[in-house]
């Protein structure tokens, strides 16, 4: 077993080595501009990103000619949103998006009111999913889209994104799905969850970094956007730009990948998870997980270690790589958003870790963190004050705090 | 981020980690802090009551790994001084041992609160059952 162990498998996924295979002659040999349609150099380069669209629809059940590349997810999700508002703005200025969602959504969203849209932010329950009435209720003839993510990266619970998509349709309002998390990982299928916009992107599913697509619907919907990049109309006058074909080609391949992998590695990976989840509950108290354990993604666990603060707890496991909910951890000085939102109170934001398992973690690798982190948690509980004060008996929700 | 190799020594190591008995009349017990902001201290001062010197000091943090080595540096800091020279640490001087970065300061002020509250609850008592004379 190799140290540092990797189990940060959402912020980003090592390139598969396979994929690497596939990308390296467009990097070298075949460096052609897939929209030269005069020489050999482009039409192989073309034929290269035809197959990489082929392989991602398949993935979701698309077809290939609804696939538009772009930069990454973030610039899916700009280019679903704007692009909807922007061109169905004489229907309305009506977007329904979730509290829990990626800073790409939310931000976009903002930035979007500030335009004179109007936005409705559902909240969630302490399960981490959105409220299908209160979606209903929140539906006016006003409304353009709802925006709901497939999965959360933090927590990793599954919207119901069939019933979403149900409601979406019968109301004749566009849905637009953050998949960055799920694709590859759950089947999803764009026409069985009636999803008219899908954002994918590339390093979440061992593919390359800065490569990204979104899903469009064509028919039954025929979905239009405005373009957010002007410049040569590449992408169906979409998304400008010279297309990355080494990039894609990788992308494409990682698809292929995660489809043909996912029926035996995500049972794989559910099983490595339940087995850190049971050590950490068996040996540990006031242990307590973050979200509902239901309909999740296989490869997800957050968990909040009370009375332990997380950067300290991060910095006693410092040859694990995983990440925190602590406001000590984040750019902002800001617990996570994601966690408040379940309304189980700062405290167990502070004291949460998320675990991303992924395609190398081995049981070997989870023992070794499991045992780990039961030894640091221990050490640090000895020295929680919190922790003696529940011990004693003590409600710390009636302690008076001197908060600073 | 990385960390001082003195923040590092203390979280590895934490001195005087530990409780003193809170209705101790010679303890003085400070609490500075709030779970919900991801950072509480307990610091704990006893106090010689004849000279007014503090023979020992304990804490226990829920914190950052610069909270942790704030309190127990400045449990170190503590002992042997007089509970007035104990007033006069300053943030600054755990800030400079422990080479902490601007956005750990507050873990410091956090420390120095704690060293406040703690001899101000050994002072109340020590006034209330009447042996102000050592204060």
């Amino acid at each position: 077993m190799k140290l540092p162990i990797y189990m940060d498998y959402h912020a980003t996924t090592p390139v598969d080595p396979r994929v690497l295979d596939v990308m390296m002659p467009y990097l070298t040999d075949r460096f052609g501009n897939a929209a030269s349609r005069n020489h050999s150099f482009g039409w192989e380069a073309e034929e290269a990103v035809e197959k990489a669209r082929k392989q991602i629809a398949s993935l979701i059940g698309a077809t290939a000619k609804e696939i538009v590349f772009t930069s990454g997810a973030t610039e899916s999700n700009n280019l679903a949103i704007k692009g909807v508002a922007e061109m169905y703005a004489e229907r309305g200025n009506h977007i329904i998006t979730a509290a829990t969602e990626h800073k790409a959504t939310l931000d976009t969203c903002k930035r979007l009111e500030k335009n004179g849209y109007r936005i409705s932010y559902l909240p969630v329950t302490a399960s981490g999913l959105i409220d299908l009435d209160m979606l209903k209720e929140s539906i006016t003839d006003k409304t353009i889209l709802i925006s709901i993510m497939y999965a959360n990266n933090e927590i990793g619970v599954i919207q119901p994104v069939a019933e979403i998509g149900r409601m979406a349709k019968e109301r004749g309002v566009l849905f637009h799905t953050d998949a960055v998390q799920a694709t590859g990982k759950v089947p999803v299928n764009v026409i069985q969850d009636n999803v008219d916009l899908l954002s994918i992107s590339g390093h979440k599913l061992y593919g390359p970094k800065g490569v990204g697509a979104l899903y469009v619907r064509r028919r039954n919907p025929r979905v239009q956007l405005t373009a957010q990049i002007d410049g040569g109309g590449h992408e169906r006058g979409m998304r400008s730009g010279t297309l990355n074909v080494p990039a894609i080609a990788g992308l494409g391949e990682a698809c292929e990948l995660c489809q043909k992998e996912m029926p035996v590695e995500s049972v794989r990976l559910g099983a490595l998870r339940d087995r850190l989840k049971d050590k950490l509950t068996a040996n540990l108290d006031e242990v307590y997980i973050n979200g509902t354990m239901e309909t999740r993604l296989p490869n997800n666990l957050n968990i909040s270690f009370a009375y332990v603060e997380g950067e300290s707890l991060l910095m006693g496991i410092n040859d694990i790589a995983v990440s925190s909910g602590s406001a000590c951890t984040s750019a902002t000085l800001e617990p996570s958003y994601v966690l408040k939102a379940l309304g189980a109170g700062d405290d167990i934001a502070h004291s949460s870790i998320r675990f991303g398992l992924g395609r190398f973690s081995t049981q070997e690798e989870v023992d070794y963190v499991a045992d780990k982190v039961i030894d640091v948690v221990r050490k640090l509980r000895d020295l929680s004050p919190l922790y003696e004060m529940f011990k004693e008996g003590v409600d710390l929700s009636k302690v008076e705090w001197t908060a600073h | 981020m990385a960390y001082s190799e003195k923040v590092l020594d203390h979280y590895n190591n934490p001195r005087n980690v530990g409780a003193f008995d809170k209705t101790d009349p010679n303890v003085g017990t400070g609490m500075v802090g709030a779970p919900e902001c991801g950072d509480v201290m307990k610091l704990q001062v006893k106090v010689n009551p004849i000279s007014g010197i503090i023979e020992d000091a304990k804490f226990k943090t829920f914190g950052c790994g610069s909270a942790i080595a704030s309190s127990s540096l400045a449990t170190e800091m503590l002992k042997g001084k007089t509970v007035d020279e104990a007033l006069q640490i300053k943030n600054t001087e755990l800030v400079n041992e422990l080479a902490l970065p601007p956005v750990k300061i507050h873990c410091s002020v956090l420390a120095e609160d704690a060293i406040k509250a703690a001899i101000t609850d050994y002072k109340k008592k020590a006034v209330s059952a009447g042996v102000a004379q050592a204060v």
